[in-house]
């Protein structure tokens, strides 16, 4: 569903991802782990529209997106839940999910809208009490829950996934990573990029792990498990035996 | 039957993206983590972040033989000791030997590949599978073993060595149902059966994969009425992996090669230029899944050509043909040329003889000489009778005169006189060099 080839992207002179390529195929859940500061977010708002690539090709549903505007990649349905959450804090958790359908909304598909939308509270509960609440009063995780279920409204065929770990307790974490679980389930594509590489790989099917700009290794999620390397710098093992 | 058809029918633009992706993580790991190839990118001014393209391969230099003899042992693994998990050797008969590495992934995925090849011959999990290639620093045994053993069959480790009586009684006996091992071992357990009385019909085999030297369509034949089987070549280094790398399929009209863990191409031997689709020329591979031993642009030395077209099987991966020889084995004699192989095969057709043998060339006074000193299977009756061992010197000289133009001295010795391991059957010393 999603090929890139050999992408070139950065901050003005800063090259930040220097020739990636990676590819998530329908159905599938791809992780792309690494440390900070190795371009992963970057790549992703690349792949989203939000930063020009210098180089190299973007395919998402056979169509060439690299010079595509975000606005027009979220409408072809590849959806991006961004670092931070990033949510609108004075506004209600209701209207943050509607507007994850605006360009739908707008061409006069409401009730389809709706129907993610409440497809979305089905997945997350918890927002579907919290609904009228103001998103900016919202604890981490249910932030989280509520910026995924925004992506959620617009129906995308692909949902990236921006470190949706990030400065959460394990069992939130945990709630999360199921829900995605059972997203792909429902069929749903999921690229999800992750400094926790343990719970990312426990769900993917592949993975792609980048360093300072390129991809260095990719295999399935249970090779990349039985990698050392990722072992030693990802899951912080340096044991002959993991058993978790 | 395909044994992992989301791989082996993968479309070809997919399988590119793959083989884009794998391509740079190799040469950037490669990069990073061996100091040869870093030396090497460097000295050639080669970005190893630069890979862009599939075919920004061309720009990537070679590796050679000679560069992985002189990384002995472990220079050429790209990750710590601890890391690896099986240690094997190449089987090469001259010069230091060549010490490939594996982590764990490489040895799942190595055996995966041979699942694969022993699955387009058509094993299931119901065959008796016979490897009686050797087992131990080859790569021959452990190879196929794991590969039998991942499809569910049942596997016998008679290895190479032993009696042939043996390993026919096992095959009777055991109820083998598919044979792997070397041509030549292959045709001395054929010439064995007949001269013990027992009738292919008496035994249960269907299938013989062989491998790790080249052979000919006329051995092919020889086995398969001798045995009554289908026999299929296998192809595969152990500097890539071992067996593994490319096989037949039930079309039998080349080799797959399975292009998601190697990329190959075709270079002229003498200027190392790349040569397109149907040009004969040697087989240079590019690892894309190892980790522990990865290879760019390896000289593999073995003569092939791709085939054009597309397989019947329906599998997408690009056919090899048969390795027709190696580079460095064509030898010139008095206005001759001649192959190793085209010897070893004269051999397989001569009961009790072989497959080991020894070409001794030298000159004298100007005149190229040649000496075939051949083994004689302790086994055979051969020995017993001076006639009949003259008989079959006549007759063989003969034949190699109208091979050749010319005959050679001959001579028969004792199989272990001969000590000649690995992928040459007829060993060649050149004297003339000197």
């Amino acid at each position: 569903m999603l090929s890139v080839r050999s992408c070139e992207s950065g901050y003005g002179p800063l090259r930040v991802v220097k020739g990636v390529s990676l590819h998530v195929g329908t159905g599938e859940i791809v992780a792309l782990i690494g440390a900070n500061g190795a371009g992963k977010s970057t790549l992703l708002k690349t792949i989203a529209g939000l930063i020009r690539p210098t180089a190299g090709e973007i395919i998402f549903d056979g169509r060439a997106t690299q010079r595509l505007r975000a606005h027009h990649v979220a409408a072809a349905g590849l959806m991006l839940v961004p670092e931070g959450r990033q949510l609108f804090a004075p506004m209600t958790v209701e209207d943050n999910l509607i507007l994850g359908g605006y360009a739908r909304y707008r061409r006069g598909q409401a009730t389809w809208v709706n129907t993610q939308m409440e497809r979305a509270y089905e997945l997350f509960p918890i927002l579907a009490e919290r609904r009228r609440q103001l998103a900016g009063t919202l604890s981490g995780g249910e932030q989280q829950m509520a910026a995924i279920a925004r992506a959620l409204t617009g129906g995308p065929k692909l949902i990236m996934l921006d470190e949706p770990s990030l400065g959460l307790a394990p069992l939130i974490v945990r709630t999360i990573i199921d829900a995605l679980s059972r997203l792909r389930r429902e069929g749903t594509t999921i690229l999800l990029v992750e400094q926790n590489a343990r719970a990312a790989l426990s769900i993917a099917d592949r993975g792609y792990v980048m360093e300072t700009g390129s991809v260095l290794l990719e295999g399935s999620a249970s090779e990349l498990l039985e990698n050392p390397d990722v072992r030693r710098a990802y899951l912080g093992k340096d044991y002959t035996r993991i058993d978790e | 039957m395909i044994y992992d058809a989301t791989s082996e029918t993968m479309a070809r633009d997919a399988l590119q993206q793959l083989q884009l992706e794998r391509l740079q993580t190799t040469v950037l790991r490669a990069y990073r983590n061996v100091r040869f190839y870093h030396q090497l990118l460097d000295a050639r001014q080669v970005d190893a972040e630069g890979v862009r393209h599939l075919s920004d391969l061309r720009r990537l230099p070679l590796t050679t033989k000679e560069d992985l003899r002189r990384a002995y042992p472990y220079d050429m693994f790209a990750v710590p000791l601890r890391e690896i998990v099986r240690i094997h050797k190449s089987s090469g008969t001259t010069g230091k030997p060549i010490v490939v590495g594996y982590t764990r992934n490489d040895v799942r995925r190595w055996s995966e590949l041979v699942a694969r090849q022993l699955v387009a011959a058509g094993l299931t999990d119901h065959d008796v599978v016979q490897v009686a290639f050797d087992y131990g620093l080859f790569t021959g045994g452990l190879g196929f073993h794991y590969g039998a053993e991942k499809i569910g069959a049942a596997v016998i480790p008679t290895s190479s060595g032993g009696r042939l009586d043996d390993q026919i009684h096992i095959m009777k006996d055991y109820k083998t149902t598919a044979l792997v091992t070397t041509p030549s071992h292959g045709a001395a357990l054929a010439h064995r059966l007949a001269e013990m009385g027992v009738h292919p019909e008496e035994l249960h085999l269907k299938c013989g994969i062989f491998g790790s030297e080249p052979w000919s369509e006329g051995l092919r034949r020889f086995l398969e009425e001798r045995l009554h089987i289908r026999a299929y070549d296998s192809y595969g280094l152990s500097e890539l992996t071992g067996p593994g790398v490319s096989s037949e399929c039930e079309a039998r009209d080349g080799l797959h090669v399975n292009e998601d863990h190697f990329l190959v191409e075709v270079v002229d031997p003498v200027s190392a230029e790349p040569l397109a689709t149907d040009q004969e020329g040697e087989l240079v591979f590019t690892t894309l899944a190892k980790e522990g031993f990865p290879l760019l642009r390896y000289r593999t030395g073995d003569l092939a050509r791709l085939l054009p077209g597309v397989c019947p099987c329906g599998r997408t991966f690009v056919r090899m043909s048969r390795v027709a020889a190696r580079t460095d084995d064509l030898i010139a004699i008095r206005g001759v040329k001649i192959l190793p192989s085209q010897i070893a095969d004269l051999l397989a057709g001569i009961a009790g003889l072989g497959p080991q043998a020894e070409l001794v060339l030298d000159r004298q006074e100007d005149q190229d000489m040649m000496e075939l000193r051949v083994a004689v299977s302790d086994e055979s009756s051969l020995l017993d009778d001076l006639k009949t061992l003259d008989a079959v010197r006549s007759d063989l000289r003969a034949r190699i005169e109208e091979m050749m133009g010319f005959v050679p001295r001959v001579m028969f010795v004792e199989k272990r006189t001969l000590e000649v391991a690995g992928r040459q059957r007829v060993r060649v010393v050149d004297r003339r060099r000197l």
